[in-house]
């Protein structure tokens, strides 16, 4: 198998640099939703202003280069040890590059690794092994911000009033919104799961989010949550970074899971305007990235 | 857009108010959690042992401080190797985990603002009424942008800390900022968790 080092270093830079066009589409549409004059109009006007000039400088849009996180789909007989490696090292050279911020801390001695290199778990990379001759490596780069205002809910919530129903998932949904203010970087994106064990249903959440903007669930009952949730979202008049406005939440995306008979939880991660995923394919020696 | 320079007098903090759009230039410092949680224990409550180059440190950003601005962010530099830094990206990062220590950082150093995103609570608005001070906003995410106002880095303490969390000594030159808690008791932050509490009711209740 060929080294891919070098273009995954490739993928990390336009990850980090390059906002995927259709999150750069809605922002744009969102801006003529505000007040000329409003801080609300003001921070999109900044925010798009940044998305060109990190584009043209190859620097990242935000300064918190996030969590790395990888999903590979590839071939069968493709060594993952081997490419998990290329993408440690890949990181640590983007890093020195300064296209990522060194962000892997140690949590028990508080020390900064210096290279993006943690333990196994970070960078996060899943592996799916997967029917023919294509190997595609999507990234997300989720930043720390957003990800701490992330809520998991365990139903019934009494708190909202949410029972074990989709009118109960739609009320906590609604919760976590109002809650995360301006704090995780609005206008964002929510990725919701329903069921799964605690662990399963927070990565669901954030897997969702690979899918591009507008996507909607196959359910058409699903979907019209998805669409009602965004709308109403929007009413709460947060709007981008909490300054209060019409454009709060971008889109939302909702997966549902297996769950056990005794549990009910939603997860809902969110994921601020920054919504940083690009992706590779290589197809025998044409490499391609979207 | 009003023109601020640092050190910052008393007088211009108490003219800010709620909605102004700023442009600040000057000397300044990063600050975030490992910052804030530092100073706390070592020279505010004392509840550390100052240890290492900790008190030169101190004397310094006693100097810096008065009259200046902490700016609550973890950039990404270049020139790490050469000691030649430079801001490559550099948007604020969110402040309300500095709640339990801003305020009483704010009165120890004198500190005339800070910069973040997504705004602060009661405890700090209280300090900038009584410091006073202000808290600016920046605008999240924008990193590039803002870096570009970063016209020089002066130089860097607890680079220990790692580079997102250390003491980056900086000279902006307008940098675009908007006032969400002023010196007089006003937050646009309380203001929105409040009204969009009433919404997020209205809509429970259908």
């Amino acid at each position: 198998m060929r080294d891919l080092t070098n273009e995954i270093l490739e993928l990390i830079r336009r990850t980090s640099s390059s906002l995927p066009p259709d999150v750069e589409k809605k922002l744009r549409e969102s801006i003529e939703k505000e007040e000329p004059g409003s801080p609300a109009r003001g921070a999109l006007e900044t925010i798009l202003k940044n998305i060109d000039l990190s584009r043209a400088q190859s620097t990242p849009i935000c300064q918190d280069t996030g969590t790395p996180i990888f999903y590979v789909h590839y071939p069968v007989g493709l060594s993952t040890i081997k490419l998990k490696g290329q993408i440690r090292s890949a990181l640590a050279e983007a890093t020195k590059r300064s296209y990522m911020r060194p962000n892997a801390v140690d949590a028990i001695y508080d020390k900064n690794t210096g290279n993006n290199l943690g333990g196994d778990d970070f960078p996060y990379v899943h592996f799916e092994e997967v029917e023919g001759d294509d190997l595609t490596i999507e990234l997300m780069l989720k930043g720390g911000g957003c990800e701490n205002v992330g809520r998991q809910y365990s139903l019934p919530d009494n708190s909202v009033g949410a029972g074990r129903d989709l009118a109960g998932v739609r009320k906590v949904v609604l919760d976590a919104v109002q809650k995360a203010q301006g704090q995780g970087c609005a206008p964002g994106i929510l990725g919701v799961s329903i069921g799964g064990d605690r662990g399963s249903s927070y990565i669901k959440s954030k897997e969702v989010l690979f899918s591009e903007m507008g996507t909607r669930n196959a359910d058409p009952k699903i979907a019209e949550l998805e669409e009602r949730l965004t709308s109403e979202a929007n009413e709460m008049g947060i709007g981008p970074m909490g300054f209060g406005g019409k454009t709060t939440v971008l889109d939302t995306k909702i997966i549902g899971l297996s769950r056990l008979p005794a549990s009910y939880f939603v997860s809902v991660s969110y994921m601020c305007w920054a919504y940083r995923r690009r992706k590779m394919t290589v197809r025998g020696e044409e490499i391609t990235y979207d | 857009m009003k023109q601020i320079t640092t050190p910052i007098s008393d007088d211009v903090i108490r003219d800010l108010k709620v909605g102004d759009a700023v442009a600040l230039s000057g000397m300044m410092i990063t600050g975030r959690d490992a910052v804030h949680k530092w100073m706390i224990e070592t020279f505010i409550k004392k509840t550390r042992a100052p240890q290492g180059d900790d008190l030169q440190v101190y004397e310094e950003l006693k100097k810096i401080l008065n009259g200046s601005v902490i700016y609550h962010c973890g950039p990404v530099v270049s020139g790490l190797d050469t000691k030649e830094y430079k801001f490559v990206a550099a948007g604020p990062t969110t402040s309300i985990r500095e709640e339990p220590y801003q305020a009483d950082v704010m009165k120890h150093f004198n500190v005339k603002g800070v910069i973040g995103k997504g705004g602060m609570g009661a405890k700090t608005l209280k300090g900038c009424e009584e410091t006073p001070a202000v808290y600016f906003h920046a605008i999240g995410g924008a990193a590039s942008y803002i870096a570009q106002t970063v016209t020089r880095v002066h130089g860097v303490f607890k680079l220990d800390f790692g580079v997102p969390e250390a003491i980056w000594v900086i000279e902006v030159k307008e940098f675009p900022v908007v006032v969400t808690m002023d010196s007089h008791g006003g937050s646009q932050h309380a203001v929105i968790e409040e009204s969009s509490k009433k919404v997020l009711e209205d809509l429970l209740s259908r």
